[in-house]
């Protein structure tokens, strides 16, 4: 009996003792001086994010989360501007092309080492280049993705006939074919240049060990909790203000959301629109939004009666109210959308008015188009939510009453993702709801994917409106043999306004990201693609 | 007993051959192709190609299904698509965080579920009983996603006592050797980091247990309640045995059964993956693990996933079933 009074008693001791320890532990934390509001102690910036990052090495990496953190170990030959897609020199200091533009040659910089103390040179160059292109190198074995997406494929199949050392500092790249978007490509996070000698050492546990020659050093993964990186004193451009950076994982919106109110991270990305609010609302904190890289739009299939007439397919245009839309399902944060490519793009083209919400002049159309009454048809709406479109059911029943007030009958239509695709590229809707995410921040990458006739075809098709004009094909091909961005950006200028006029597609929205801060983390600069470095940020 | 052992061991297989088809056919219950849906926007027919070799998907079903499970009883789950790392590797990663907020939850829905179940069982329809019953009830129904932020609205961001999620703090360091971090702490002395992954274990494992602390309360009140009835009860009490000893040696014992079985099935379902708790307290578990992989269509940790954790379910019945022969003899003979 006494034995069990004693285990009793131990017990509450136990329990007691228990939520002592757990009171203490966070006290402690809140005297750190990380509660909200307060300045910190440390000069450590901690973020928060949905996700972990499958790995940490940029070739293999397709992931906007592994991303998020490689290109901030690593640098790339060239690099994106900080606030839009243009690009600028990086670990190469300057770059000529030829004539016939196959030739590119790029001189390095001579004052870079690895983190592991290695010097950067033409070599090291050449055998990341050497790695991503063939397929049957040790490191490769077909999971450097991104080479292959961006460049056509590996190997013989690679836009890239050959790279060579043409000196310490130099190295001369021979293309297959002249590509304009080649630089831009360059630019990616994937293409980041790593330490040959550790990627020897790590082998297949490269992805482990990250090195390269970026602004922070690998120093910690805890994987689904963190990881953290250290400041490289020794970065060639500018150095870190934070000592430490501290990515951590929290994969519920709310939670996170919560942990930044308590103070226990610094900054945070996707944020629930139904918090933005709050957000909004409270003193310590400051929201950035992330410049769109997106669109999302409705294709209308010119290969079907009624869309194949110019007339119904402006009518259309003009009887969608884009902004009520955004208004309403984008918690304000997206922009209404007039060309198939977001405005932090070169090349956009800013001229062009968008065909205004007049449900008036939609009528009149129709009835020019011989349509007095209107037509039923079919709406497909994606099944799942989409970076640029998150409540795709929600915008076609919007879409659906703003069609029926002009006399389209649309019937909603939805199928399982993969179906859904499938059907599409097959051209079996009549009209669509879909979007695009940029990848290297080209005009080329939206309006050839998106509007070129050679991507038109039934069966694997990108181009869901099913639009062939071969004046807007010209013009595209042309801008991916000039080299000179400014004559780039004129050519797509006017494609975009022949794109305008025969009106395949409506363009609805791009969708920004907000990012929530603490009012104390300074210099932070959001880049379109979705990730940047953050060695300008600093948290005192 | 060992023929009884074996001949449960004999009865998983029919189960384990039976989940492994499942979650083998998981990958092709939706309809279109797997390999489209897992590259969205991006389906080139050369990435699909690429995705369909990786995945293995050209071949017929049952070639297919007979590859996966060579494949699984050599081990071998496939690889994350994300990670590129063996399911079987990422799995025993996952698995002591799991374990750890598993048993802490089990404890505390032990101890205060089955006190909670005496005390109402010897004072039947008192105050006492209808409230722990009423908050048992509360316990079962409420959704743990909206406990958790609750929890961690009040006591992480208004009250300020303990940490919102996460497993340990951020400037804390912590030596691992068996990844269960209480005990890592306590091997290696390291006392503040077990204060602080105390502090960080305490709202997600109270969320966890909820469920089964209402079960445990609920099944020890009417097992007890049936057994007190019983007429040995009335003789010890005749006898004047002190109450104690009747509830706990001569009631308590006989009324365990049915309190095992619970425990047992619940401690299966949390060692599962406490899937939302989890994901809410940012805990990196099995649970987390797959929900991020089903977010994120990981196929191959998907399927390895979802067989590992009915395999872990069904050693948990095994040894379940094995205690019942020591709670109770009887069943060795059956």
């Amino acid at each position: 009996m006494k034995r069990r009074v004693f285990l009793f008693c131990s017990l509450v001791v136990l329990a007691l003792s228990l939520l002592a320890a757990g009171c203490g532990g966070s006290k402690e934390e809140a005297k750190d001086g990380s509660a909200a509001g307060m300045k910190k102690s440390e000069n450590v910036l901690v973020w928060g994010r949905g996700g972990d990052s499958p790995t940490l090495d940029p070739a293999v990496a397709t992931d906007g989360e592994a991303a998020k953190v490689t290109i901030n170990i690593f640098d790339t030959l060239v690099e994106y501007k900080p606030e839009n897609t243009e690009v600028r020199p990086a670990l190469a200091k300057e770059w000529s092309v030829s004539e016939d533009g196959l030739v590119w040659t790029f001189k390095l910089r001579d004052d870079v080492k690895f983190h592991d103390g290695t010097p950067f040179n033409a070599d090291a160059v050449v055998y990341n280049f050497n790695r991503w292109m063939k397929k049957d190198h040790p490191l490769n074995q077909g999971e450097c993705k991104y080479w292959m997406y961006m460049f056509n494929g590996y190997d013989a199949d690679s836009i890239v006939k050959s790279v060579e050392k043409t000196g310490d500092y130099e190295v001369k790249i021979t293309l297959r074919e002249p590509s304009a978007p080649f630089i831009q490509n360059l630019a990616m996070f994937p293409f980041a240049i790593a330490s040959p000698t550790a990627l020897e050492k790590y082998g297949a546990d490269f992805f482990k060990h990250p090195v390269g020659t970026g602004p922070f050093k690998f120093a910690e993964w805890v994987p689904d909790d963190k990881i953290v990186l250290e400041k490289n004193n020794d970065y060639w451009g500018e150095k870190a203000k934070v000592d430490k950076v501290v990515f951590r994982s929290i994969p519920d919106n709310s939670a996170r959301f919560m942990e930044l109110q308590a103070g226990t991270i610094d900054m945070m990305d996707g944020i629930n629109p139904d918090d933005v609010a709050a957000a909004k609302s409270n003193e310590n904190f400051q929201i950035i939004l992330r410049p769109s890289m997106n669109i999302g739009y409705l294709a209308m299939n010119m290969e079907k009666e009624p869309f194949d007439n110019l007339k119904v397919r402006q009518a259309i245009s003009h009887a969608i109210n884009k902004q009520a839309i955004i208004d309403a399902f984008f918690a304000g944060l997206a922009k209404p959308a007039k060309n198939p490519m977001p405005p932090s793009l070169w090349g956009y083209n800013d001229d062009i008015t968008d065909y205004e919400y007049d449900p008036a002049k939609a009528k009149a159309l129709l009835a020019e188009a011989g349509y007095p009454d209107g037509f039923e048809t079919t709406l497909w709406a994606m099944p799942v939510p989409r970076p640029y479109m998150q409540q795709p059911q929600k915008i076609a029943e919007a879409i659906q009453a703003d069609l029926a007030a002009v006399g389209i009958k649309a019937k909603i239509v939805s199928y399982e993702w993969g179906q859904y695709l499938e059907k599409a590229e097959d051209g079996d809707h009549d009209m669509v709801l879909l979007g695009w995410t940029g990848d290297n921040g080209d005009p080329d990458n939206f309006l050839y994917v998106l509007l070129d006739k050679d991507n038109a075809v039934k069966g694997s098709s990108s181009n869901y409106a099913f639009y062939k004009n071969d004046q807007v094909h010209d013009l595209l091909i042309k801008a991916q043999r000039e080299m000179d961005q400014d004559k780039r950006a004129d050519l797509y200028k006017r494609a975009q306004e022949i794109i305008h006029n025969d009106a395949p597609m409506v363009p609805l929205d791009h969708s920004t990201d907000p990012i929530i801060l603490m009012k104390y983390v300074k210099g932070y600069v959001p880049h379109p693609t979705g990730v940047e470095k953050i060695n300008t940020v600093s948290v005192q | 007993m060992l023929n009884y052992i074996i001949k449960r061991l004999i009865m998983i297989i029919p189960v384990i051959i039976g989940v492994s088809i499942l979650s083998f056919m998981l990958i092709h219950l939706v309809p279109g192709d797997p390999a489209r849906m897992m590259l969205g926007e991006r389906a080139t027919p050369k990435a699909m190609q690429e995705l369909r070799e990786t995945l293995g998907l050209n071949d017929p079903l049952p070639v297919q299904y007979l590859r996966f499970a060579n494949h699984a009883l050599h081990g071998d789950l496939g690889s994350s698509i994300r990670s590129k790392l063996p399911v079987t590797e990422e799995m025993a990663n996952k698995f002591p965080a799991t374990l750890e907020l598993s048993c802490f939850a089990m404890l505390i829905a032990v101890l205060a579920g089955g006190l909670a179940g005496i005390i109402s069982s010897v004072k039947p329809y008192s105050l006492f009983d209808n409230l722990s019953m009423g908050a048992a009830l509360f316990g079962v129904s409420i959704p743990i996603f909206w406990l958790g932020l609750m929890m961690i609205w009040f006591f992480g961001v208004n009250l300020h006592i303990l940490p919102p999620s996460g497993r340990i703090s951020v400037g804390v360091e912590l030596h691992k050797i068996t990844n269960i971090y209480l005990l890592d702490s306590i091997i290696t002395g390291n006392w503040k980091a077990f204060k602080d992954v105390l502090a960080h274990i305490i709202m997600p494992s109270l969320a966890l247990s909820t469920i089964p602390m209402a079960m445990i309360a609920r099944v020890t009140r009417s097992s007890m309640l049936e057994v007190l009835g019983q007429d040995y009860i009335r003789t010890a009490w005749a006898k004047g045995l002190p109450g104690r000893l009747v509830i706990f040696r001569h009631a308590l014992k006989n009324a365990f059964l049915p309190v095992l079985t619970v425990i047992g099935l619940q401690f299966g379902y949390l060692l599962g993956g406490a899937v939302m708790t989890e994901a809410i307290f940012s805990w990196p578990g099995v649970g987390r693990w797959l929900f991020v992989a089903i977010s994120a269509r990981d196929i191959p940790i998907v399927q390895g996933g979802i067989l590992m954790v009915a395999l872990v379910f069904v050693i948990i019945n095994l040894i379940v079933d094995i205690l019942y022969t020591y709670v109770d003899p009887r069943i060795r003979f059956d």
